[in-house]
């Protein structure tokens, strides 16, 4: 309280001062006969002489950030196209400096070279056809090149990956991804968002196979008997509902009665051959592990709302959008190790962040990104499936799917995301 | 109209309080109005920055300035709460674009200058036109009252992305504070296309005689052609926002599709997100050259006036206005390079933006022609007319990199864009209403701004303005993705970049704060200047266009007596065989004399 009335007072002490001083000005002009509109000489080129101090302050605090900064600015791209995104990089980067300084340069020098005399009286030059032409020749030329170049990097970046990329999905949810890698057969198992359980724990990717939809037509009936049973008011612990809540109630049986239909729908359409193509996949929340010069193909879903897979060191991003399944395909060429060699800091490893705005926590939601070799990486799968951090995505049995229905209801949520990043890198 | 009919006209009926204050339908007072509205909304956006920057530049220190503004709730212990920090970001963003820079600027100076430089007594329909301002004036109260609602003001950034801005359960800024910023929006636009549709009337249907389009000042033609584009675009963004609050409250399916939120498996199947997007940037994208080309208008006729010479490449000039125009209709799919569009699509949206340098490119190089050989006179709207030409280079070049979408899948959503989008909207726009107020000052008020007070501000403002954005591309190029609170994360994965992003990010809040400190000289001295500025002349700049034949104290139809005859263009500036270096548009052409142009 005591703070904010001292600066009150300090306000309010600065105004009057402010009016005094407007006060003094105002008299002294009068006395002068000074008018506003007359810029005198002197202050006139007070403001000239400044464009050309401005512009050589502007043009060497560029450089200077230049020279301090270009050590924490991104290192040497680690992926294969990312090196000729920035080869495209530096040759766009000349144009742009050669533009910049070119053309401030020419606006604040005519700026204090052409200041006011009132000897001189200035030339009238309305247009020059050819002048005109030249520099809309010119940028159209420039452009061209950068256009060309630009696309040519463009089809390669976006173009079909060869036959023996790796296929991995990576699904993102508030405020987290997960990693699903296709194993053995490459190929990454059906997904529905249907079959998501709604506490994430059994399905958190909604991979679809014969248990999960079976466990999942389970959990739906169960949620629909225990609202009956609320409405009808059996049960222990019953209590009479509002009226709100009872249509809340109604109209939740109805609406997973429905989903219930689709998923059964979806069960008939697919038939049996396509369960196995899950059998072997695995997710990982931890780290997303790369081998080093293998090609990848990634598959990104989201569960909620966009959200962006930015791989700033791999110049590659891709929005996770819900309801689509988006591609991006890269190799990375540099291990993590040889990262840390090359940046000499030792700490160093790769990110994935998130980098489209999904909420409060949106600058939490990242994944460490390792690149090894690829017996490093058998090692790591070893370890992560020891460890339970990844798992295989099961074929629940018959029975299982009870079993699994009951603890739906009984345990809470089972995350394993919460351990550090650092130690997980390591393998 | 004859000299009765004028004078009749003038000052027939008495005019009440109400109807020359407030319910005015002249377009002298409601450019004012917009004008003063445009400023209290620009200093809360201001104020809003300069919170979220103490957060950026001191992340997670206790700040007194964040309680005093924000209080228990949004800033415990003086640290800003995370959701409110999206929040401040998407008001700030939200009120900058459309209230300070498309109602405050073209909602001003489209008012003023209109019926002034093309000689009409008035607007088209002087009631549409209050009826805008009212509008204007209702939206930016629900979007100010946004910021109190119990669960924040709408945080999803200035481009309401669904799913995120359609569900409560996916944020809690996503209930109220969502619904009224859609709903302040939608009022927006109506108040928008009222302006523009008067706009263009006005301007086909009321030039006086001799006012060739020929001979329309720049001005003129940026504000027109912004109109058109407002309504063209604007439209696409009401139905946009239509379909979100169907989605919103009648459970539709426009743009979501197989989501969960807050644990519910949703219905909703078969729409789209990306619709969203591509509805969204279909205004959002000419939403840009809205804001740019009145504050480009505004500046050719500055620059022309006070270099005392003829702008350069007048045909050029309305030509590079109108290819920007027509191009900004189709590169909007630049914004959306990376949310798995069609490459061949994002391809053809890189060869279209690449377009729009060039004629960008030949207005910068008719600027600097223009000042070439001139004999320039550094007025604080001068000055500032610099500084515009300036930040649209400055901020115009990084837009090639980002319109090669080779180069935007490594920057896109980092904080090189923000750099990019505000020097060359941001500052330019900025920089060019700021001028356009110094210049017009003795027309809307009848008194003189002080100059002095002018150049300082003008100083401060360029040095603060690069200081806060300059480095923004540092940071950009280091990879740091914008909407981020912190980047605390960086600590497990690169300390060298932190090191980098701290040391610049304290230096931009530095700036950003001394910046904003400098616009209290401004609103001082326009505040001041309106009660006890110096009593302004007829013609203090020396202008030829039309609006300097009007007395300096406003009357109802603007001319007392029969309206003035335009004989030229309204560049002869230093014209050969002309005494004086200027001659106004009324002044017929002596025996002899060609109109060359
Ligand atoms: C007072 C000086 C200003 C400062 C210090 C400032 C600073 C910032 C910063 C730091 C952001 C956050 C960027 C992010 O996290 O994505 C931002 C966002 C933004 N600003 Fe400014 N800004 C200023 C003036 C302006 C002006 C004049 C405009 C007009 C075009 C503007 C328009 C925006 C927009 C559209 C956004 C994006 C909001 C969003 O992400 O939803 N700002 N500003
Ligand atoms: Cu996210
Ligand atoms: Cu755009």
């Amino acid at each position: 309280m005591g703070m904010k009335l001292i600066v009150l007072v300090v306000i309010v002490l600065a105004v009057i001062a402010v009016a005094q001083f407007m006060r003094v000005y105002e008299l002294s002009s009068k006395l002068k006969g000074h008018k506003e509109e007359d810029i005198d000489l002197k202050t006139n080129n007070i403001n000239a002489g400044m464009m050309m101090v401005f512009v050589a302050v502007f043009f060497a605090s560029l450089l200077y950030m230049c020279y301090k900064y270009g050590n924490g600015m991104l290192p040497e791209a680690a992926s294969a196209h990312g090196q000729d995104v920035d080869w495209l990089f530096n040759l766009n980067w000349i144009i742009v400096f050669a533009v910049f300084f070119a053309c401030n340069f020419l606006l604040f020098y005519f700026a204090y070279k052409y200041s006011y005399h009132p000897d001189r009286k200035a030339y009238y030059f309305p247009h020059d056809n050819k002048l005109e032409l030249v520099w809309t020749v010119v940028p159209a030329v420039a452009l061209a090149f950068i256009i060309i170049f630009g696309l040519m990097t463009w089809n390669n970046i976006t173009g079909k990956p060869s036959e023996d990329a790796v296929l991995v999905e990576l699904y993102a949810k508030q405020f987290d991804f997960t990693a699903r890698y296709s194993g053995e057969d490459n190929k990454l198992g059906y997904a529905d968002y249907k079959l998501v359980n709604s506490d994430n724990v059994v399905n958190p990717l909604g991979v679809v196979t014969k248990g999960f939809i079976d466990s999942s037509v389970v959990k739906i009936e169960r949620d629909i008997m225990s609202w009956q049973d609320k409405l009808d008011g059996v049960g222990e612990g019953t209590e009479i509902l509002s009226a709100a809540s009872e249509i809340k109630y109604q109209a939740d049986i109805e609406k997973m009665g429905r989903i219930k239909e689709r998923i059964l729908t979806m069960e008939q359409a697919m038939g049996d051959s396509i369960y196995s193509m899950a059998e072997d996949d695995f997710t990982t929340k931890t780290t997303l592990f790369l081998i080093k010069d293998q090609e990848y193909q990634f598959i990104f879903r989201s569960q909620d709302v966009i959200h962006s897979a930015y791989f700033p060191h791999f110049r590659a991003q891709m929005n996770c959008v819900p309801g689509m399944r988006t591609k991006l395909k890269f190799t990375p060429i540099f291990t993590t190790a040889e990262m840390r060699e090359k940046t000499g800091n030792p700490d160093f490893n790769f990110i994935l962040l998130c980098n489209k705005i999904c909420g409060a926590q949106h600058s939490m939601m990242n994944m460490a990104v390792h690149v090894g070799t690829a017996e490093e990486f058998e090692a790591w799968k070893a370890d992560v499936n020891v460890s339970g951090v990844a798992y295989v995505v099961p074929r629940p049995e018959a029975e299982e799917v009870e079993e699994i229905a009951e603890d739906i209801s009984a345990d809470g949520n089972e995350d394993e995301n919460e351990e550090d990043l650092d130690e997980d890198v390591q393998p | 109209m004859s000299a009765a009919a004028a004078h009749d006209h003038g000052h027939h009926h008495k005019e009440s309080f109400i109807t020359k204050y407030i319910f005015s339908q002249d377009h002298k007072m409601i450019g004012k109005q917009f004008l003063v509205t445009a400023i209290i909304m620009a200093v809360v956006a201001v104020l809003l920055s300069v919170l979220f920057r103490i957060q950026l530049g001191w992340p997670g220190e206790s700040n007194s300035a964040l309680s005093f503004f924000l209080g228990d709730t949004w800033a415990p212990d003086g640290v800003l709460d995370r959701g409110m920090y999206l929040g401040l970001v998407t008001i700030h963003g939200t009120i900058m674009v459309f209230f300070v820079l498309t109602g405050g600027l073209s909602g001003t100076f489209s008012n003023l200058l209109i019926p002034l430089q093309l000689g009409a007594r008035d607007m088209a329909s002087g009631l549409l036109n209050m009826i805008s301002y009212w509008l204007f004036f209702l939206s930016s109260v629900l979007m100010l009252y946004s910021l109190f609602v119990e669960t924040g003001p709408a945080g999803g950034g200035w481009t309401i992305y669904p799913p995120l801005s359609i569900y409560e359960e996916a944020t809690p800024s996503s209930g109220q504070g969502m619904t009224l910023w859609l709903l302040s929006m939608t009022i927006f636009v109506a108040s928008s296309l009222l302006g523009s549709l008067n706009y263009i009337v006005t301007v086909l249907n009321l030039r006086t005689k001799g006012m060739k389009m020929t001979r329309m000042p720049l001005t003129i033609w940026a504000f027109f052609i912004t109109a058109v584009i407002g309504v063209l675009s604007f439209p696409v963004l009401v139905s946009a926002v239509v379909l979100m609050l169907m989605d919103r409250t009648m459970g539709t399916s426009f743009y979501v599709n197989d989501a969960i939120q807050g644990g519910e498996i949703l219905e909703q199947s078969g729409g789209s997100p990306i619709l969203f997007e591509h509805l969204f940037w279909f205004l959002g994208h000419p939403e840009v050259y809205i804001v740019l080309l009145p504050a480009l208008g505004l500046t050719s006729e500055i620059v022309s006036t006070n270099s005392r010479k003829p702008i350069f490449g007048y045909k050029a000039m309305i030509l590079s206005i109108l290819a920007i125009a027509f191009l900004s209709f189709i590169v909007w799919g630049h914004h959306m390079f990376i949310t798995g569009m069609n490459p061949f699509l994002g391809g053809v949206f890189v060869f279209t933006t690449l377009l729009i340098a060039i004629p960008s490119a030949v207005k910068v190089f008719n600027y600097i022609t223009t000042l070439w050989k001139g004999n320039i006179k550094y007025t604080p709207a001068m000055l500032f007319s610099v500084g515009l030409v300036s930040s649209f280079i400055t901020g115009g070049i990084t837009g090639i990199i980002l319109a090669d979408s080779a180069l935007d899948i490594a920057v896109h959503d980092t904080y090189f864009v923000v750099a990019h989008f505000h020097v060359v909207m941001g500052l330019s726009a900025i920089f060019g209403m700021f001028a356009g107020v110094y210049h017009w000052f003795p027309k809307m008020y009848g008194k003189m701004m002080n100059s002095k007070l002018g150049m300082v501000h003008f100083w401060l403002t360029l040095i603060s303005a690069y200081g806060v954005f300059f480095p923004m591309h540092f940071v950009g190029i280091g990879g740091a993705p914008r909407r981020y609170y912190d980047y605390s994360v960086y600590e497990s994965f690169d300390t060298n970049q932190l090191e980098m992003f701290i040391d610049l990010n304290e230096i931009i809040s530095i700036f950003a704060i001394v910046g904003a400190l400098a616009q209290a000289i401004f609103i001082f001295n326009f505040f001041y200047s309106i009660r006890r500025g110096q009593k302004a002349v007829q013609n203090p700049w020396k202008g030829n266009t039309l609006e300097w034949t009007t007395p300096v104290e406003h009357i109802h139809g603007n001319w007392p007596g029969e309206i003035p005859t335009v004989h030229r263009w309204p560049y002869d500036y230093s014209k050969p065989g002309k005494e004086e270096d200027y001659c106004p548009q009324n002044v017929p052409l002596e025996e002899g004399e060609e109109e060359d142009h």
